[in-house]
């Protein structure tokens, strides 16, 4: 199953297990953007969660237990600031599963930036205070999405230990369960800034890692690739072999903690593929070398953008690979990237694409 | 006699289908209006009202045929028989 939101609503993709004939159902909330779904199995669910946003009324999360066929979920606003804090909910960015071993839980990162945290399976959320509550928070700037939390990176092995990436104030770290949240952007550039290393402000746009080694970090930054071995502590550059360092959608590979995905942009001023190519990245070797994935994909006149949620991978093996385009181009492998075929060619501007094995 | 707020059909989901609502508690002001409303509706309210209180940008709120934007805000005063109308704003794509 590939979950595809769209600036005009959200499609979910199906097929069997040799993913080449895709059944497509769909829109969910026409009208509606849809910057975060989400698929939790955890606890015996089949559970599609959902961030849509009315331009006119706002937004909340929806969720469906059977595939899209009755969508429910609180005909109140569930992720609500709290009363005198001064904010509102501009969007949902990101829906996380939690830990395996606590199936209740989830996160979302919001605009304007902050964690929310639901027990109950995603019925009802509470602020994170430790962030929202943070002494760095007046200095945090909207990146061109606005100052949104858009990544969550949860350790498997360590419920008090987690990361977030907030555009504009980079990657920060828990290790105490979410009271309190340090910066982790040592040796990431802020090309923007007069200091280009600072302690926060960078404007990363993700962070992803392997849930079997959840202390190794990849980082697609604007302008910059890097890892980090140690959790965030420290960061190298790894853009070896790439034909740029900016670009927003970066995932790893579920069967190989090596390999990386990423699709690099022309620059920040021309956010189209480099020279009009339509060009998927890979390193198997977790940033040592990259080598461009393109057999299926259009490599003239493709003035396409792949935003930072619109890469997705599924656990099968060989693993699947999908991404979507802000021209409503929807591409799949399932051959971890080898070739691509088209799996819809005209849907709306897509924000993001999840996907799951079910 | 009451205040009316007469609500767009996209939010007639969240009124059990009614179009028209009247208010019937005592209220001075729209923001006294819409609090009774929230008292019963508060999913409408919640499409109408931030967490903050304040109108969603991309709404209007009309007493008669002007903006509350243009009068006191939520602060603007009603009395029995006004109309408030709620309205998507024209903004979208």
């Amino acid at each position: 199953m590939v979950l595809v939101g769209t600036t005009k609503g959200a499609f979910v993709f199906t097929s069997d297990a040799s993913r080449k004939k895709w059944r497509m159902d769909g829109p969910h909330f026409p009208g509606e953007s849809v910057y975060s779904v989400a698929y939790d199995n955890r606890g015996g669910r089949t559970r599609i969660l959902m961030g849509t946003q009315s331009s006119h009324f706002g937004g909340t999360i929806r969720m469906t237990d059977d595939f899209g066929k009755n969508w429910v979920g609180p005909e109140r606003q569930a992720v609500r600031f709290p009363e005198g804090s001064g904010l509102s909910l501009a969007g949902v960015w990101q829906i996380m599963p939690g830990r395996a071993e606590e199936p209740d839980t989830l996160w979302c990162g919001v605009e304007p930036a902050c964690l929310f945290e639901s027990r109950d399976g995603g019925e009802s959320w509470e602020p994170v205070k430790g962030l929202l509550e943070h002494e760095h928070r007046p200095r945090w700037q909207p990146g061109g999405g606005g100052l949104c939390l858009h990544t969550i990176v949860v350790d498997p092995r360590d419920r008090k230990k987690m990361g977030i990436a907030i555009s504009t104030a980079g990657f920060y770290r828990t290790d105490d369960g979410g009271t309190s949240w340090r910066p982790r952007n040592d040796g990431v550039r802020a090309v923007f800034l007069p200091n280009k290393y600072p302690e926060f402000g960078q404007c990363v746009h993700k962070v992803a890692h392997h849930p079997a080694k959840p202390e190794r970090l990849f980082l697609q930054n604007h302008w910059g690739l890097y890892r980090s071995d140690d959790w965030g502590d420290s960061w190298t550059d790894i853009a070896n072999g790439v034909p740029s360092d900016f670009g927003f959608a970066m995932v790893t590979n579920p069967n190989d903690a090596d390999t990386v995905y990423i699709i690099p942009l022309q620059s920040d001023q021309f956010r189209i593929v480099p020279e009009a190519k339509l060009r998927v990245y890979r390193t198997r070797d977790a940033g040592a070398s990259w080598e461009p994935l393109a057999n299926g994909l259009p490599q003239e006149n493709a003035f396409e953008c792949v935003l930072r949620d619109g890469m997705a991978a599924d656990a099968l093996d060989p693993a699947g690979i999908y991404f979507g385009t802000r021209g409503g181009k929807l591409y799949g492998s399932a051959t971890e990237g080898e070739s691509w075929t088209e799996m819809a060619d005209a849907l709306p501007p897509i924000c993001c694409v999840k996907a799951a094995v079910v | 006699m009451a205040v009316s707020v007469v609500v767009p059909r996209a939010l007639t989901p969240y009124t059990r289908g009614v179009g028209t609502l009247v208010v019937e508690e005592p209220c001075a002001t729209v923001g006294d209006a819409l609090a009774a409303i929230a008292a019963r509706l508060p999913a409408l309210t919640d499409r109408v009202l931030t967490e903050q209180g304040e109108i969603r940008r991309h709404v209007n709120v009309f007493v008669g045929d002007e903006s509350v934007r243009f009068l006191d805000g939520l602060a603007t005063r009603v009395e029995a028989g006004t109309i408030i109308t709620i309205v998507p704003a024209v903004s979208g794509g």
